[in-house]
């Protein structure tokens, strides 16, 4: 992968692909093109992950002294509620689902494109629609609830734009409604002859639980946030105990969402790293009925689970019994998942590429994350670090250390067929090791803080916490510039980057059988499949 | 624009598609509306007596009347399936006419029914909210008004969705089943979440 | 190492540390494997490095029930000793001091049985149970008092509560964990912890002119409870003498136990639980008295407990 002083002509592949079809901006915008559609949002979900970044930034500059430095209370709040809005709804969830997700689903499957095109553009008008409506927010001042709204501080308290947002986030649930159902009844009925479920790549079978979820979870969420509203507006009530109602049944209603939207964040992540190590380790994955069961058992029990935010709301000790042992059920098949791609390992040929270093990454820093999510379901335990900064550096070790290592490991890995060009290999390996090591730096601390006993969310606290907070904000200096890093490379790769060829990576799957980047239609004829998924062993008893 | 490529290979390919995008959306309406009826029956549970006195008030018969005009037009909406399924357009033009004619007819009902219970005080809003005293009666008729405001706002999709449907059929010689399929299962949906919400608000006495 | 690992100040919280010990043990024997192993391979089977890579077929049920079911087993161990100390925090105690707490933005109210009154600093007595009854004037707040591993959120609408028995004295950290809007951070102080000498002479230090009782027998006095529900009233009220931790039957038929969630519901919300009877007269006073009011209350009709109504005065 050597890298000349010219940069390379354009090639056949790219005169006809997807990307040349049309150069207007009106070809772009009216696309109903499922490639394109990622590509869109692709662009937009990266704006707000740096907006959201922004916010992470100056709440941990912030935190480097015990005192308020940078901001006032007031403003350090509407900034961490800012950031976990813009990153929850208007990055995680649609980050892999909607790029990757939208340009691989159809390709995987041997299908032109999801099963309802135009809806798909719609979809991204209304993502983008929530997130004007977020941005208006941010102009307006903000909001100062945090991303999880509680009432009443949210419906009676809080001074912020909170209609505003609620309609930003309400708005982008529809987004995340119509994509969840395009993928199901792709899926089910767009799947090419010979493409049965045992031959599903596990990408696919990750999407297809996702996709429950979005669709069965979000509806609720829209009609919290609607009461919500309801609540300011009119003074409805029903969670206000002045009037009558209960402010517990907000949480039950919110978490009934946000416990599955976890999934929803992680759930793509954990089929692209299946892609990732099969690929990696040239041989099939260990336990593929196994691991794709787990998907959607994740999928189902992950509906059971909300209550496990509730500990210490004053909920009775029977449900939190019950949801802290179906918590412990839900981490089995997470369990299954790493023990198997250890397995798949085993014997392989293992490339030290960068989609292998994200996936390494991932694994570690989901495995941590996963283990401390059971040390919050130990009751006993759970109401010592509950609302500290123990919880903060969980979800982030699962979100941010998951999610964002697998979003980077599935663009590293799939980059050459979006774009046809390579990338410089070992810049990828510097910054998938940047990225680990600066994760661990910003939040392995916040453990330690959180069994401290530094709550979160606070901008002002006792000296004694001060060195670990140091410490965690260095490592986000780290993370930050490590982010930063692919971009420069991959941009710089669209124009002199090599042509990458259909398959750089001599990888199994039906995406690595047409060009890169793909032609409009996806294939000319449509595919028959007639052997079982990762066949990578049997490719080289051919050879 | 470039020309968008059908993803389907054949139309009953496309048909079952359709039908289960259809079923899929249902899902999450179900699911919307499950988060009222969440909320209903927590406020039932907490404020048992009082849930009851409140719904005394509300005029069962409206609503009762109400049901059964909205169970008669979705006979007429399974009738407009059927003979869009037969190939007969127009048949199913004038079943679809029926069906939206008798949904209007369930708004002006519902609007009427409104209109009473502003002027005796009970509708949470500025000026009709006089005999509103209590603040669980306040938010037993908030829920009241946000649920079965939300059905009517469906109901209207509705009714515009049907009445353009029929419009569309009116000279058809024959008709696809599909968009009339669909229209129905989604009017059939705002009557089963009816069907739900008045024994739950009406009948809870 | 006082910047890595709490202090800590009760059984409790021992008993805690140990639990958090034990499992952390457990998880890194669980998850030990996946990272020796992925490096091990990730040497061993590079690619283009010979290596012998025979294999049977990827597939075995045994395998996968084993890593599916051993760390699940292993795991229920801990759940069971997790929740029975869980279980264990949430008893309270019968003979516990009780001690009332308001939380408003952004401040904590402490009110002693005494009648001492402190906010933002919590004195108790070491050895001693004590049992918090928690109250919110606003928004949902959550007192957390680190150094004994314990938290419990405080929501408006109703009483929480929260028992522990420290056993150290000394000064300790006490935070707001549930973000509460602006001063959300600065929402704490200090938890005191003395021994019950100390404590008894702090109290007698302490400003104050009434118990909490007293001061809710004024109340009832000045808002005209005892109007109705005193001995020469002539409208149809319950009497309140031994009414608290009675069963008392409602006008729908349920029985309910007069707590004090009960007596702060009736104050505030009197038509939600009619005693049966009774004419449903009672006007709300909701707009009247706020939290700490009401606690004073329900500590006037708790001391009422075992009075009778012929005892009236």
């Amino acid at each position: 992968m050597s890298t000349t002083a010219e940069p390379p002509a354009e090639t056949e592949e790219e005169r006809v692909s997807y990307f040349r079809s049309g150069t207007s901006l009106r070809s772009w915008l009216l696309t109903t093109d499922h490639k394109r559609i990622a590509i869109l949002y692709l662009l937009s979900i990266t704006f707000f992950f740096f907006v959201g970044g922004l916010a992470a930034a100056l709440v941990r500059a912030d935190l480097m002294t015990p005192a308020p430095d940078l901001m006032t209370n007031e403003g350090y709040n509407r900034a961490f509620s800012l950031h976990g809005i813009i990153m929850v709804w208007f990055f995680l969830i649609p980050s892999i689902p909607n790029t990757f997700g939208n340009f691989l689903i159809p390709l995987m499957i041997g299908a032109r494109d999801v099963a309802f095109p135009r809806l798909n553009l719609l979809s991204w008008y209304i993502y983008m629609a929530g997130g004007l409506f977020a941005l208006a927010t941010l102009v307006l001042g903000g909001v100062d609830t945090g991303w999880t709204f509680y009432t009443p501080l949210s419906s009676m308290y809080a001074n912020g734009s909170v209609v505003l947002v609620a309609t930003a986030v309400f708005v982008t649930g529809f987004s995340s409604i119509l994509t969840g159902l395009n993928f199901i009844v792709t899926i089910h009925k767009l799947r090419c002859p010979g493409m049965t479920w045992g031959r599903l790549p596990l990408f696919i079978w990750s999407h297809y639980a996702t996709s429950i979820i979005l669709v069965l979870a979000t509806p609720v969420l829209a009609i919290t946030l609607a009461l919500i509203a309801a609540e300011r507006l009119f003074g409805l009530g029903v969670f206000n105990p002045a009037l009558g109602g209960d402010p517990l049944l907000f949480q039950h209603l919110f978490w009934f969402y946000s416990h599955p939207a976890v999934y929803i964040m992680v759930l793509p992540a954990l089929g692209v790293i299946s892609e990732l190590v099969a690929a990696s380790a040239r041989k099939p994955v260990f336990g593929y009925e196994f691991v794709a069961g787990s998907s959607i058992a994740i999928a189902v029990i992950g509906f059971l689970v909300w209550g496990h935010h509730m500990f210490v709301s004053g909920q009775s000790v029977y449900a939190s019994a019950i949801f802290s042992f179906l918590s412990l059920v839900v981490a089995v098949p997470s369990g299954i998942k790493v023990y198997n791609w250890t397995a798949t390992l085993w014997k392989g040929h293992i490339a030290l590429d960068p989609p292998f270093l994200f996936a390494m990454g991932f694994i570690g820093l989901f495995v941590v994350g996963g283990l401390t999510g059971l040390v919050l379901t130990m009751l006993a335990v759970d109401v010592h670090v509950h609302d500290t900064y123990f919880v903060v550096a969980h979800f982030h070790y699962i979100m941010v250390g998951g999610t964002v290592s697998a979003f980077f490991g599935a663009l590293h890995f799939w980059w050459p067929k979006i774009t046809g060009r390579l990338y410089p290999l070992a810049w990828g390996r510097v910054a998938a090791l940047l990225i680990f090591i600066g994760f661990n730096l910003t939040f392995f601390p916040q453990f330690l803080l959180g069994y401290m006993g530094m709550p979160r969310r606070y901008h002002v606290y006792p000296p004694e916490f001060q060195v670990l907070n140091v410490l965690s904000s260095s490592g986000a200096g780290v993370l930050g510039a490590a982010y930063l890093l692919p971009f420069v490379y991959l941009l710089w790769s669209l124009r002199n980057g090599a042509p990458a060829g259909p398959n750089p990576w001599g990888a199994t799957g039906l995406e690595w059988t047409v060009a890169s980047p793909p032609p409009e239609h996806n294939f000319a004829e449509i595919p028959e499949v007639t052997r079982p998924p990762y066949d990578y062993e049997i490719e080289r008893h051919d050879a | 624009m470039t020309e968008s490529v059908s993803p389907y290979t054949d139309r009953r390919q496309r048909h079952a598609a359709d039908m289960m995008g259809m079923y899929l959306f249902l899902g999450t309406e179900i699911m919307l509306f499950g988060g009222l009826f969440a909320a209903m029956a927590l406020t039932r549970l907490q404020h048992p007596a009082e849930y009851v006195a409140h719904s005394r008030e509300l005029h069962l018969w409206i609503g009762a009347w109400n049901t059964v005009i909205l169970l008669t037009s979705s006979l007429f909406a399974a009738l407009a399936v059927h003979a869009a399924r037969e190939g007969a357009g127009r048949a199913a033009a004038r079943w679809l006419g029926a069906t939206a004619a008798f949904g209007l007819g369930f708004l002006a009902l519902k609007a009427t029914e409104y209109t009473l219970e502003f002027r005796e005080g009970l509708l949470p809003v500025t000026g009709g909210d006089g005999a509103l005293s209590e603040p669980v009666q306040r938010l037993f008729m908030h829920l009241y008004l946000v649920s079965t405001g939300l059905h009517a706002v469906h109901l209207t999709i509705g009714i515009c969705v049907v009445t353009g449907l029929a419009w569309r059929l009116r000279r058809a010689e024959s008709a696809r089943a599909i968009p009339v399929e669909i229209t129905g299962l989604y009017w059939h949906l705002i009557d089963v979440v009816w069907v739900f919400l008045y024994p739950v608000l009406y009948l809870a006495r | 190492m006082s910047w890595l690992w709490p202090v800590d100040a009760s059984a409790y919280a021992d008993h805690v540390d140990l639990l958090l010990g034990g499992f952390t043990v457990l998880i890194v024997a669980l998850s030990a494997p996946v990272f020796i192993l992925m490096a091990v391979f990730a040497v061993k089977y590079r690619r283009g490095r010979v290596a012998d890579r025979r294999h049977p077929v990827d597939n075995s049920v045994g395998l996968e029930t084993s890593w599916a079911l051993i760390p699940f087993i292993l795991l229920l161990g801990f759940y069971v000793w997790a929740t029975w100390l869980f279980v264990d925090l949430h008893r309270t105690p019968a003979d516990a001091l009780e001690i009332d707490v308001v939380a408003k933005q952004w401040m904590w109210k402490f009110q002693h049985p005494g009648g001492q009154r402190e906010i933002n600093t919590l004195h108790v007595p070491v050895g001693t149970p004590v049992t918090l009854r928690m109250a919110s004037q606003d928004v949902i707040h959550s007192l957390f008092i680190p150094a004994l591993r314990i938290k419990q959120d405080v929501v408006p609408g109703r009483y929480t509560t929260l028992s522990f028995t420290a056993d150290r004295p000394g000064t300790w950290h006490l935070a707001c964990a549930e973000f509460c809007g602006v001063d959300h951070s600065v929402m704490g102080g200090s938890f005191v912890t003395m021994t019950p000498d100390d404590y008894a002479a702090w109290l007698r230090t302490a400003d104050t002119d009434a118990t909490l009782a007293e001061a809710g027998a004024a109340l009832f006095r000045s808002h005209g409870c005892s109007g109705c529900h005193g001995p020469s009233a002539t409208v149809h009220a319950p009497p309140l003498e031994g009414l608290y931790g009675r069963p008392v039957p409602l006008e729908g038929g349920e029985v309910v136990t007069a707590d004090a969630q009960y007596i702060r519901d009736s104050i505030l919300l009197p038509r939600s639980q009619i005693a049966a009877g009774y004419p449903p007269i009672m006007p709300t006073f909701a707009n009247q008295l706020g939290e700490e009011d009401v606690l004073r209350l329900v500590a006037y009709i708790q001391s009422l407990a075992d009075a009778r109504p012929e005892d009236r005065p």
